[in-house]
């Protein structure tokens, strides 16, 4: 199987192997990621940048270290692709909007460090909704990314470019953040595995915020002991940020053991129904039959009920916009960024700049966190929305005494279509209802693929645990992942010569 | 006509003297090239994140316990959004809903009396960019962030001044509280002090306070003295003339020596404060509280009191001394190092503070050193040098930092006290003014007065002058 043609499709473990043991080059494997990126990006526009004169010196220099028998970590000389969210020293990073055109970062972020410690091969930036406000991919300034498995379809957001390079074999690993579902969302609509580590345990430094009481970086892979590498990768205290937690992580393969005897998952009703609206029929089944799986398995589930979930979305949409309404601020023409050419002193260009460099979404966002946190409103509003979000970690921490991992659907729909919601802004705000609460309360989350829709539509499993249990939620996936096939099936985006797009699926 | 009562409130804004900035390791040290102090943090890049200095918490923290302060445990930092391109994220990390440090008071003298003027709030924030026009450009304006992250201490005082006199005891009280614990320079040329002030009038019969007005732009204790002259006389005509005052915001004119209202577009503004997501909750824990109390220096109102007793001082003497720190330091090292105290203690109070005043500057500023000045003493004491002498050579270690001795030796000022020599001087002079002499002979005391003067415009000051006068004496008598 390790032809080089193929080497794109491998799992990062499988071509660390291969590395390691010399039987390929870093630099093919970046030659046949790249050569699939030329085959499958204009359909899909996962990538903003494409960072091939870096990654080409990134791979030789693994392949001459490795050549001269230097130790180099496990992951050394796979490639990465970046989500354009990250600072990366002398590489362009955009946010996916107009008001960051132009603007190199001066410095990295430290998973951008980290990345680099590890010897990762950086292929390219990802495409994603413009400050990670939105859960298509479509609010980037630079155009939509299309769903491998239905070009027609979205791939979810706001790490879509992400997600849906890695279900494309454009890449080998990926990286996200996620605020309210932004790497879970979009993990499941393209049918790959995601990870929001708990709040602190990757630090924020260097990533440009959206909601910084919220926001986390995480992995995207193609299965889960990729996810525990890549984690493994990233995760770890850093001084730089005040909000990162000092355990150190653990070795988070180890905690693959397929052993899952008596582990207690709670099936959450909140997540199966919102408003007396429960989630699509074919997501419903996934997800019940992944409980029955994990019963086979030898775990012992139950259903439960965290009431105050139902408020998570009022929640999130007081809190996010209001704490981005601050972060987002400095984009002002002044300093670096987008500048309006058209603008006579100074309040014409802070006006003129916002309102030519910021997206419809973003300027929603701003709007609604300046209003909320305006002298009048704050009590009403952004205060009893943290006392909720409190109320909402109680819930969690109830469950947690009988539960060991909770679970339930990540979206409540497969991927929908290109436009479908993009004029309802709270019905896009929705499909992230089984997912924000999850950051509400600062807990590690993850999202497994679980099914298929008769359309051959990914739908994801989420699992989510109590603070720093990453080991119980990839313990509990890898188990389940590997008593199936979902996560072998590799999405072939074509597009058919005649009549509408669409996707073929193989088995891999 | 009816008394008026003011009530005046102050916020002071000091710059903290930490190595390095509230949020970031920049070096804070002035003078250093625009923009040469930054970072990604302190130029509010995106991704960028702040981190608590801790010593910008001790700092604080020795100030909140100096002015009695309760210590919110824990103090939370906010976010005050606001537009301005001094301003690298458009907002201000600084504290509001739990500062730092809350309810404390402090005293200090005002005519002879303790005064007691309550502290509302003592928070830590961040200090802003620094902006300059320049006149041949009007088209830019030039941002230097050296200043932005500077660690700022902002003192918020209760309406509980009265009269401008209290408000200058007050200033005082705060500048060398902050001089006296070490956490600031409080030089406020170098905009390291910053006031602004609240005034509000009131029929003095009654207790519930006025319309209150708020000053900025006041950038020197005189500013904010003539401020608040200008305004309680401007709102106790006003009131009297049966008008409302308006609650707003107005500039001090230093030129005109007038306030006038600001813009009103400038002054409605709504900050949007929330909890700064990026900073964990302070919680400063009582062994911490502890360590600080206990490191704790000596004040002015407590150090007058021991110089007083421990080197007999007069109360006056030692009030000056310890109105800043720097003199009073000057002088215990004087006096460690074998300075008489009294004599010690009349060199800085006197001539000194004259020097000083005479050239705008302060103590800190000068470069004498406790060593001359011990030595300055000891030469004047054992009579080795005159007093016209002594005060030439004061003048020059004042701010050259040399030795007295040294600048004795250079100037050849040691004086005249040996017998021999001065008789010959003094033998030319009689012979030189015969007439003066003669007078004095005849009963004439002043002429004696005048002939020792000769003798010491000849011996250049360095004659021993007691010692002139009685050989002048014997030799007119013995003639
Ligand atoms: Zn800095």
């Amino acid at each position: 199987m390790s032809t080089s043609s193929s080497l794109h499709e491998l799992t990062a473990a499988e071509l660390a192997d291969l590395l390691a043991r010399k039987e390929v080059s870093a630099r093919e494997a970046l030659d046949a990621v790249y050569a699939r990126v030329e085959e499958v990006e204009e359909d899909l526009h996962s990538f903003v940048l494409l960072t091939r004169e870096t990654a080409e010196r990134q791979a030789a220099e693994v392949d001459e270290a490795r050549a001269k028998g230097e130790p180099l970590p496990p992951l050394a000389g796979v490639p990465i692709a970046l989500k354009d969210i990250y600072c990366t020293k002398g590489i362009p990073t955009t946010c996916c909007s107009r008001i960051l055109e132009g603007f190199v970062p001066p410095y990295d972020a430290d998973v951008i460090e980290r990345c680099r410690a590890h010897r990762l091969v950086f292929v390219g930036k990802t495409n994603m909704d413009e400050f990670a406000m939105g859960s298509s991919t479509e609010n980037s300034a630079f155009g939509p990314t299309r769903n491998p498995w239905d070009l027609d379809r979205v791939p979810g957001g706001s790490s879509g470019g992400s997600a849906a390079a890695v279900a494309a074999s454009e890449t080998v690993l990926a990286m996200g953040t996620d605020t309210g579902g932004s790497i879970r969302q979009p993990a499941s609509l393209c049918g790959v595995v995601g990870l929001k580590p708990t709040y602190g345990r990757v630090s924020r430094y260097g990533v440009i915020a959206y909601a910084s009481s919220l926001d986390q970086v995480g992995p995207i892979t193609k299965d889960v002991r990729d996810c525990a590498l890549l984690l493994g990768a990233l995760a770890g205290h850093d001084p730089r940020d005040s909000t990162s937690l000092p355990d150190p992580p653990p070795n988070y393969t180890r905690a693959l053991t397929g052993e899952i005897k008596g582990l207690r998952v709670g099936l959450v009703k909140e997540f199966m129904e919102y408003q007396g609206v429960g989630v699509a029929p074919e997501v419903a089944e996934a997800v019940k039959a992944a409980i029955a799986r994990f019963e086979e398995l030898g775990a012992v589930c139950r259903e439960v009920s965290l009431p105050h979930l139902n408020y998570s979305i009022p929640v999130y949409y007081i809190l996010a916009p209001a704490e981005a309404s601050s972060n987002l601020a400095r984009y002002d023409g002044v300093q670096y960024g987008y500048r309006s050419a058209d603008a006579d002193g100074i309040i014409e260009m802070y006006r003129n700049t916002r309102n030519e460099g910021f997206g419809a979404e973003v300027k929603r966002r701003i709007m609604l966190g300046t209003y909320t946190l305006s002298a009048g409103y704050y009590d009403a509003y952004y205060l009893k929305a943290a006392q909720v979000r409190t109320l909402i970690r109680r819930d969690f921490d109830a469950a947690f005494e009988d539960c060991d991992v909770l679970v339930g659907p990540v979206s409540p729909t497969v991927a929908f279509r290109l436009g479908e919601k993009a004029d309802d802004p709270v019905q896009m705000y929705l499909s992230d209802v089984c997912t924000i609460p999850v950051n509400l309360g600062g807990l590690p989350g993850m999202s497994i693929p679980c099914g298929f829709s008769p359309d051959g539509l990914p739908i994801g499993l989420q699992l989510v645990g109590p603070p720093l249990a990453e080991e119980t939620l990839l313990r509990a996936a890898h188990a389940f992942e590997q008593s199936g096939q979902f996560h072998r099936r590799r999405a072939v985006p074509v597009r058919q010569r005649k009549g509408r797009r669409s996707a073929v699926v193989r088995e891999g | 006509m009816a008394e008026y009562a003011a009530n005046i409130g102050l916020e002071v804004h000091a710059e903290l003297s930490t190595k390095t900035k509230v949020f970031c390791g920049c070096l804070t040290a002035a003078g250093a090239p625009p923009n040469t102090q930054v970072c990604p943090v302190c130029l509010g890049f995106p991704g960028s994140l702040p981190v608590l200095n801790r010593a910008v918490v001790d700092y604080a923290l020795r100030v909140v316990l100096a002015f009695n302060c309760e210590v919110s445990r824990p103090s939370i930092f906010e976010r005050k959004g606001y537009y301005y391109p001094d301003l690298p994220k458009n907002f201000q990390i600084s504290q509001k809903r739990a500062p730092l440090g809350r309810s404390g008071y402090v005293e200090f003298p005002v005519d002879g009396e303790m005064h007691r003027v309550r502290i509302a709030d003592i928070h830590i924030e961040e200090d802003a960019a620094k902006l300059t026009h320049p006149e041949d450009d009007r088209a830019h304006s030039l941002v230097d962030f050296n200043r932005a992250g500077m660690p700022l201490l902002e003192i918020v005082s209760e309406p509980d001044m009265h009269s401008p006199s209290q408000v200058e005891g007050y200033m005082n009280a705060i500048r060398s509280a902050l001089l006296y614990l070490g956490v600031s320079e409080a030089r406020m040329e170098q905009g390291q002090l910053r006031f602004e002030a609240s005034v509000s009038v009131r029929p003095a019969d009654r207790a519930e306070l006025g319309i209150r007005v708020e000053i900025k732009n006041l950038n020197s204790f005189r500013a904010v003295l003539g401020a608040v002259k200008y305004e309680i006389a401007r709102q106790t005509k006003a009131v009297q003339a049966g008008e409302t005052i308006l609650q707003e915001t107005r500039l001090w004119d230093d030129l005109h020596e007038v306030t006038a209202p600001m813009r009103t577009k400038e002054t409605a503004m709504d900050y949007r404060y929330f909890p700064e997501p990026d900073l964990m909750p302070l919680v400063v824990d009582d062994e911490w509280i502890a360590r600080v109390r206990a490191e704790l220096p000596e004040l002015a109102g407590r150090r007058r009191e021991r110089l007083v007793r421990e080197y007999a001082l007069s109360d006056y003497d030692a009030g000056i001394l310890t109105a800043e720190k720097a003199l009073a330091d000057l002088f215990e090292a004087a006096v460690s190092r074998g300075a008489p105290a009294k004599p010690a203690a009349n060199w800085l109070t006197g001539r000194f503070l004259y020097l000083l005043n005479e050239r705008n500057l302060t103590a800190a500023d000068a470069a004498l050193s406790p060593e001359a000045l011990a030595e300055v003493v000891e030469l004047v004491e054992s009579n080795t040098i005159s007093g016209p002498a002594a005060r030439q050579v004061f003048d020059r270690i004042a701010f050259s930092g040399e030795s007295a001795k040294k600048v004795v030796a250079e100037l050849g000022l040691t004086q005249i006290s040996d017998q021999d020599e001065l008789g010959t001087t003094i033998d030319e002079v009689i012979a030189e003014h015969g007439d003066a002499a003669e007078n004095y002979r005849k009963g004439k005391e002043s002429a004696l007065k005048f002939l020792v003067g000769q003798v010491m415009r000849k011996t250049r000051g360095r004659a021993n002058p007691k010692l002139a006068t009685e050989l002048l004496e014997k030799k007119l008598k013995a003639d």
